[in-house]
């Protein structure tokens, strides 16, 4: 077995998920499935190999920046317009430090 | 005017003889989506307003006697992954069911500069994530040429209203096939460009080293005009290419005499036999077109998958963490600490898809997995990039299927995510080395199923790909 239950749990303390006990035991049966096609990659040598992060072109490194002027921001009350709860011109999240 | 059958030059044709108004047009275009819509839950929603102001400016800019732009008055839909100022913007998912987006992405800026009629947004997985369009919040979208059958995904809808005729060209998106397989099973082309061709400013992040923006049309001519309004430097997306960006639709000359192209041989052993017909068939017809065919290896090819699903999902994993609750809409009213807020949020929020791959992004990210999924993924990925860039030292461009199988039926693969990932073979390898590839029609299956081939080219060599597909589209429509 390539994960268990035990570790999906944990895995989702991580990604910051809730999961119902149905969900968890799903994705612990997917999960193992899937991760036991990608050990295939062992077959794989890639000894010198170079890790690929990012297409590359042979273009010179300025292509990559812009000039650095400030341009007009969104302005708080169009930054605001989707939050669930904003307030006083922020965004409002319960209470994070107890008293 | 038969709105089903029209094409960017027709709509020209007629604006500039002065038949139809851009209004006009618009305002029919939009009554025949909102009729037959039904038929596909291809849209989400249309945008009247925004349509009708557009082709208000292109009517304007006629009567002053300017050119209406290379897209003037061209009902157009888009995937709703890409955002568009004040129209709600879903993605597919019940976190963002009421976000409206406070900027346009910079594609959507283009197109209504070339005077392109925005007509509303279309239905697609939830953020991208899937292959058969079942994963919307918003339910599936029927396949306009089989209605008991997927459109293919993630850019399902995008696909489905070009081949129902409800716009003439569409906007998508692809990061492991999400604009090639939708086009190969609606019948349909589709485009996914060079890595950097399209800014993607505006694109709901999934995988940012591979995402892109391109463009769905019933002809590789009009997808060619579109290709070009949109592809170009933007500053606000530094991933931007600054090469320059020809005139594809010029360099439609039908002429691909001598031309090599090459057939991956591993390949052909995951198609089922009817694509495979097809296909073979195709590539006969390129040689009669005096292509010279040769087979070429892509040796990497076995493992594309598992790299593939480790480095989305791993960015996916990244990406997503935004949609915690606090900026986009949505919160889950349960739970009373901050902690309980995120978690809650996210566990209501996403669907069953997009938690499999944040779950298994973070698995693969995770202290004592990274190097052994995550960072061996990637040197995977060179190898098959470097796989392309030999091919490219011995063929012009390749020819390969798009999809081992035609559209299949809604619900027969939901409870399989394997096996739906493992479909993705033939797209996900040209993604991964960010080369440029399409979908074009090649005929159908005994039972009407549409099947598209897959042309690929190296970095930057759109003209090459569009010169090869016209030419192919050409002898599809004589026979």
């Amino acid at each position: 077995m390539k994960i268990t239950e035990k570790e999906v749990r944990y895995v989702a303390g991580l990604a910051n998920l809730t999961l119902t006990d149905a969900e968890t035991a799903r994705l612990q049966t997917d999960l193992d499935g899937i991760l036991e096609h990608m050990d295939r990659l062992n077959e794989v040598d890639t000894a010198g190999v170079e890790p690929m992060s990012q297409v590359l072109f042979e273009a010179g490194e300025t292509a990559t920046l812009r000039a650095d002027v400030p341009v007009p921001p969104l302005g708080n009350e169009a930054a605001l317009a989707n939050a669930p709860q904003p307030g006083a011109g922020y965004f409002k999240v319960p209470k994070v430090i107890e008293r | 005017m038969d709105i089903p059958s029209l094409t960017i030059d027709r709509v020209r044709k007629a604006l500039l003889s002065r038949e139809i108004s851009a209004s006009e047009l618009a305002a029919a275009a939009l009554r025949f989506a909102e009729a037959e819509n039904p038929k596909t839950n291809a849209y989400l929603r249309l945008c009247p307003e925004r349509a009708m102001a557009a082709a208000q400016r292109v009517d304007e800019r006629i009567a002053r006697g300017e050119d209406p732009g290379p897209l003037g008055g061209v009902p157009i839909a888009v995937k709703d992954v890409i955002v568009t100022k004040g129209v709600t913007t879903t993605c597919g998912s019940r976190l963002l069911a009421e976000y409206i987006p406070p900027y346009d992405a910079t594609a959507i800026i283009r197109i209504e500069e070339a005077g392109g009629v925005i007509l509303g947004k279309t239905n697609c997985d939830e953020f991208a994530m899937g292959s058969s369009n079942e994963n919307s919040a918003f339910g599936p979208v029927r396949n306009p040429v089989a209605p008991d059958r997927v459109p293919g995904g993630s850019s399902g809808g995008s696909a489905a209203v070009v081949a129902q005729g409800t716009a003439v060209v569409s906007l998508g998106s692809d990061t492991g096939g999400s604009i090639r397989q939708p086009a190969s099973f609606c019948g349909v082309v589709g485009v996914t460009p060079t890595y950097g061709r399209v800014s993607r400013y505006g694109l709901t992040a999934f995988a940012s080293s591979l995402d892109h923006i391109g463009p769905f049309a019933r002809s590789v001519k009009d997808a060619a005009v579109v290709l070009r309004v949109i592809s170009g430097r933007d500053v606000r997306d530094s991933t931007s290419a600054e090469a320059p960006v020809p005139d594809y639709s010029a360099n439609l000359t039908r002429d691909v005499k001598g031309l090599k192209l090459g057939m991956p041989v591993e390949y052909l052993k995951h198609l089922t036999s009817e694509t495979g017909d097809l296909i073979a068939r195709g590539v006969g017809q390129l040689k009669s077109l005096g292509c010279e065919v040769r087979e070429i290896s892509l040796p990497a090819t076995d493992y594309a998958i598992a790299c593939y699903y480790i480095i989305a999902t791993a960015e996916a994993s990244s990406n997503l963490a935004r949609y915690d609750g606090v900026r986009y809409t949505f919160r889950s009213p349960a739970g009373d600490t901050l902690s309980d807020m995120y978690r809650n949020t996210r566990g209501e929020g996403f669907g069953a898809e997009c938690k499999r791959r944040i779950m298994l992004g973070t698995y693969v990210l995770s202290a004592g997995y990274y190097d052994a999924y995550y960072l061996k993924a990637q040197k995977v990925r060179t190898l098959i990039a470097r796989d392309f860039a030999k091919a490219f030292q011995e063929v012009d461009a390749i020819v390969a299927p798009v999809s081992p199988f035609p559209a299949f039926k809604l619900g027969e693969k939901v409870d399989d995510p394997l096996a739906m990932y493992l479909s993705d073979i033939f797209t996900i390898t040209g993604s991964l080395a960010g080369i440029p590839c399409m979908s074009v029609p090649c005929g159908n299956t005994a039972e009407g199923l549409p099947v598209g081939m897959q042309i690929l080219t190296k970095h930057f060599d759109e003209t090459t790909m569009f010169r090869i597909a016209d030419a192919f589209e050409n002898v599809q429509r004589k026979e």
